[in-house]
């Protein structure tokens, strides 16, 4: 069978002078080919720094201290340099956050498409610039042969972050890892930069990560979802069932706070208090100060994803996972 | 792109006359033009009628003007004690001050860059941190001490290099004399350049580190990493040219003060340049000498700070394409 | 009491306490200043006084060498001067000279930059273009300049006379650009703030918001580099009496000793250049670092704990 991506309980720690911080404790999810999967939560909830563990690019004191990450069946947590670098922007590319300090502002952007595929790729350079203006005309940038002369700071925010997508596919990769990509952008252009990832991925074959807080964003994208909390993941399912049937209590919240589903004038709901901290994390379930269902047991044991019906939809939850 | 570096021509003749101007000023007052021409036994009957001949009794702006003309065409006064135009003087000095100064420079390049981009890339290591502490202490040593010291330790004790003047030097084109033909000269060079370079040697290191690491921490270089480049290419391609940018411009100022520190460490070698032209003339209270040099490294400095805004005007392509618009 | 009891508690003081270097440095600092400052009690002998000295001990070697003596511990000068004494008193002359440049400066500059900073406009481009100018040519060279002017224009036997004041003229003259753009910068990012608006709003006029008001809040970065300027002044001192035109030998500073030294290393007398030296590296070194320290703990950035 064999997933194309098989990332079983990944613990990354940081390793600071006092000690070390766990950032994540014991994610696991998997994602087939061209599936789509949504990673959700609140910002410092650890999305990001899972996608970064995927390829091993985590920043300074990070590392990865625990679980296996599977990628068309390799370890990639156990590869060498080399090897994860012969991977990196090859077979599992990523997309960041802000399209100007993505791209190097001093470098043509046909210089930062073609040494992508030359750095993975034994061809000519004048077959990179050709692949290189086929991936543009893909994200509908006009004018191709002349964009690629160009510096970053010549282009718009949805035009460069559509060039950043364009470098990502370059290699036609089997995994794209989008780090909350419409964030920086001005809304009008956010619908067109996820309708554009959304389309490539039919076309191209290629998985999705989705890293975002957007919850709406994730509704129309993806086809499954992960939600994140302090550093674990607390439900898994299907879209359409996590958004109308969310069964954690946290994921019920998150669901009940979007504005959309409310009168005018009536208040927003809110989840009482705030997520924690790395370092203040609560013993037992990381959300349990402030839920409504909590017991005993939620103060002093950790819960492990159950699942709770028949459609594969999973909670880490003492008090609302029930067995099948 | 144009209008910029108009601009900054204009700028810099502005300096210029400042500079001028001042020099000009401090001739006018201190210097004696009549004693520079005629010595010092003069009745004062023939003193007035000399110096109404030379013009010295007409109002400032009208002495002045005739400076700046004078300049333009190359005529700096007289030397005193060289009995000879001062511009020529200090031409026949600059080939010495200007060969050690390239020599420093090609040093403090091939020391520092390499060094400062590995104690950015790996600041732990033992080498970076004795780097690092050798800048910090090296920040503290005046010139010419590590001059002296330089002296003791290998002309006085090792007598391996020599440490006084140029050495042999060969004359190319008709007037610059040059150490580098030949082998002695080359001995001469060594320690003066290495004393030159400490001074700034500390700086830079530091300088190309700390712009190095900022780079590497930016999201364009974790997206270069992401995308699986080699790491040389992301190293010296990315991250390098970001961090040359500014220490471009900082090498363009430091160029400046090298030629200041140049007067100190001439003094130490007996280095026949024009620095230790400018101590002499001191001493020997030649005014137009003084003054002259003061015009002269007036100028390279407004020279040099000019070229090296436009350069970076040229190479970083956001002011370059910025300018147009 | 109270700002005492707020001095005891801050960050300032912590940071200070968990720093070794830090406290290296101003221990080393505190007993050099100290030594300075009483050396007429400290210094076994009055250097300035000719009749403590005889030419004939010229260049005697340290006490603990041959044919040194117990009378001069670290041997004698060209002039027959204790070498001791004459470092101690020379250290003050730096340290004199050292303050009274970086006050001079700090005068000049803070008024130059609050003028430009808060009033703005033509006087602002106007100042801003002569710091440019002066800034654009290294110090070091405007202070040789100067003095090598000076020096001709009073004529050497003056000079020398005046030569305490004169070098901190000429040091402060030089030196001042720092000074003005910090501040100005600093004073520009004030203007913007609310507490500002605030004091126009009750009908200040424009001196006491400046004097009282915005000054106060540019302190920190003036404090920054003050410490290194001082650093600066001295090996400005130290340079240009090593060329002949600072403190004369009759008074002399530590870098007219090491350049009287100078010419007698080849005859092996080294430690009339090298204690000196070592003193003013020292000297130097401790400022510097205080400096480094005192920036890393006023450096806003650092709040974001």
């Amino acid at each position: 069978m064999g997933h194309l991506l098989e990332v079983k309980d990944l613990e990354v720690k940081f390793a600071l002078r006092f000690g070390d911080l766990t950032a994540i404790d014991g994610a696991s999810f998997t994602l087939d080919k061209r599936e789509k999967l949504g990673l959700v939560g609140e910002s410092g909830a650890g999305k990001s720094v899972t996608g970064f563990a995927i390829i091993n690019l985590l920043s300074k004191p990070g590392y990865i201290s625990g679980g296996k990450i599977l990628f068309e069946g390799e370890e990639l947590n156990k590869l060498s340099d080399e090897e994860i670098r012969k991977i990196r922007g090859n077979r599992i590319s990523m997309i960041f956050q802000d399209p100007m300090m993505t791209l190097n502002p001093v470098l043509t952007i046909c210089t930062q498409m073609v040494e992508t595929v030359l750095a993975h790729q034994n061809v000519s350079k004048a077959d990179a610039i050709g692949l290189a203006i086929e991936k543009l005309k893909k994200v509908y940038i006009p004018s191709p042969e002349k964009r690629l002369y160009q510096y970053p700071h010549e282009c718009s925010g949805g035009m460069r972050q559509r060039i950043v997508i364009a470098i990502a596919m370059l290699t036609n990769p089997a995994l794209i890892i989008a780090d909350e990509p419409s964030t920086a952008l001005d809304v009008t252009i956010q619908a067109g930069i996820m309708d554009l990832l959304l389309e490539l991925c039919e076309t191209e074959d290629m998985g999705l990560i989705l890293i975002t807080h957007d919850l709406a964003v994730v509704s129309q994208v993806t086809e499954k979802i992960a939600v994140m909390y302090a550093g674990k993941i607390v439900e898994t399912g299907r879209t359409e069932d996590i958004i109308n049937n969310p069964q954690h209590p946290y994921t019920k919240g998150l669901i009940k706070a979007i504005p959309g589903t409310l009168e005018a004038g009536s208040r927003l709901n809110q989840i009482p208090g705030m997520m924690p901290t790395l370092t203040d994390i609560p013993p037992g379930c990381a959300f349990h100060p402030r839920c409504t269902f909590s017991r005993t047991i939620c103060e002093t044991e950790a819960p492990i994803l159950i699942s709770v019906n028949d459609r594969n939809q999973m909670i880490a939850c003492h008090v609302l996972g029930r067995h099948l | 792109m144009f209008a910029f570096i108009v601009r900054r021509i204009i700028q810099s003749i502005i300096v210029m006359l400042v500079i001028s101007l001042v020099g000009f000023s401090i001739q006018h007052h201190i210097g004696d033009p009549v004693r520079d021409l005629v010595g010092e036994r003069v009745t004062p009957a023939e003193r007035e009628e000399i110096r109404d001949r030379l013009g010295l009794n007409d109002p400032f702006y009208i002495q002045y003007f005739r400076f700046v003309k004078k300049a333009c065409k190359g005529d700096l006064g007289l030397s005193f004690f060289y009995k000879k135009p001062a511009l020529a003087v200090i031409i026949s000095k600059a080939p010495a001050t200007l060969e050690l100064v390239i020599v420093t420079s090609i040093i403090l390049i091939i020391v520092s860059i390499p060094s400062g981009i590995y104690c950015a890339i790996y600041p732990k290591r033992l080498f970076s941190r004795f780097a690092m502490a050798f800048s910090t202490i090296g920040v503290a040593i005046p010139v010419f001490l590590t001059a002296i010291a330089l002296i003791y330790l290998f002309g006085v004790e090792l007598n391996w290099l020599p440490s006084f003047g140029r050495g042999e030097t060969v004359k190319i084109g008709g007037w610059w004399e040059t150490g580098f033909l030949t082998w002695d000269g080359l001995k001469h060079l060594v320690l003066p350049s290495i004393s030159l370079s400490s001074i700034m040697l500390p700086l830079f290191i530091r300088l190309i580190r700390a712009e190095m690491m900022e780079v590497l921490e930016t999201e364009y270089i974790q997206f270069a990493w992401a995308k699986g480049l080699h790491r040389e290419r992301v190293w010296f391609i990315h991250a390098f040219k970001n961090t040359l940018l500014p220490v471009i411009t900082v090498f363009g100022v430091q160029l400046g003060i090298m030629f200041a520190f140049t007067i100190l460490t001439e003094t130490v070698f007996q280095w026949q340049g024009m620095g230790f032209m400018f101590l002499e003339a001191v001493e020997r209270s030649d005014t137009s000498l003084l003054v002259a040099y003061l015009v002269v490294v007036g100028v390279i400095f407004v020279l040099v700070n000019t070229i090296v805004d436009i350069i970076y005007g040229i190479v970083n392509p956001m002011v370059r394409i910025a300018g147009t618009k | 009491m109270r700002a005492w009891n707020r001095f005891k508690n801050s960050y300032l003081l912590y940071s200070f306490k968990h720093d070794p270097i830090a406290i290296i440095s101003s221990v080393v600092l505190s007993i050099l200043i100290a030594i300075s400052l009483l050396a007429p009690v400290v210094a076994p002998y009055n250097t300035y006084d000719t009749s403590t000295f005889d030419i004939m001990d010229a260049e005697t070697p340290p006490s603990w060498m041959e044919k040194g003596t117990k009378d001069f511990i670290l041997g004698t000068d060209i002039q027959g001067r204790c070498l001791l004494s004459t470092m101690i008193y020379g250290l003050r002359v730096s340290l004199i000279i050292g303050c009274g440049a970086v006050l001079l400066q700090a005068f000049i500059g803070i008024l130059m930059g609050l003028f430009s900073g808060y009033l703005g406009g033509k006087l602002d481009s106007f100042l801003m273009r002569i710091t440019d100018i002066q800034f654009s040519i290294p110090y070091l060279i405007v202070a040789i300049f100067a003095s090598a002017i000076f020096k001709l224009a009073f004529g050497v036997g003056r000079y020398e006379e005046l030569a305490v004041p004169l070098l901190i003229i000429i040091i402060g003259l030089s030196h001042w650009p720092i000074y003005a753009r910090t501040v100005r910068a600093s004073v520009l990012g004030e203007k913007k703030k609310e507490y500002v608006e605030a004091a126009r709003v009750i009908g200040l006029s424009h001196w006491p918001i400046m004097y009282r008001h915005i000054l106060p809040n540019t302190m920190t970065s003036v404090l920054v580099i003050s410490t290194i300027q001082v650093a600066e002044a001295v090996m400005s001192e130290a340079a240009l009496s090593f060329l002949g035109l600072g403190m004369p030998i009759t008074k002399p500073s530590l870098g007219s000793l090491i350049r009287s030294g100078f010419e007698y290393i080849f005859s092996g007398s080294w430690w009339i250049t090298f204690f000196p030296g070592v003193l003013l590296i020292i000297f130097i070194l401790v400022i510097l670092l205080l400096g480094d320290w005192l920036r890393d703990v006023l450096n806003p950035k650092l709040y974001k704990g």
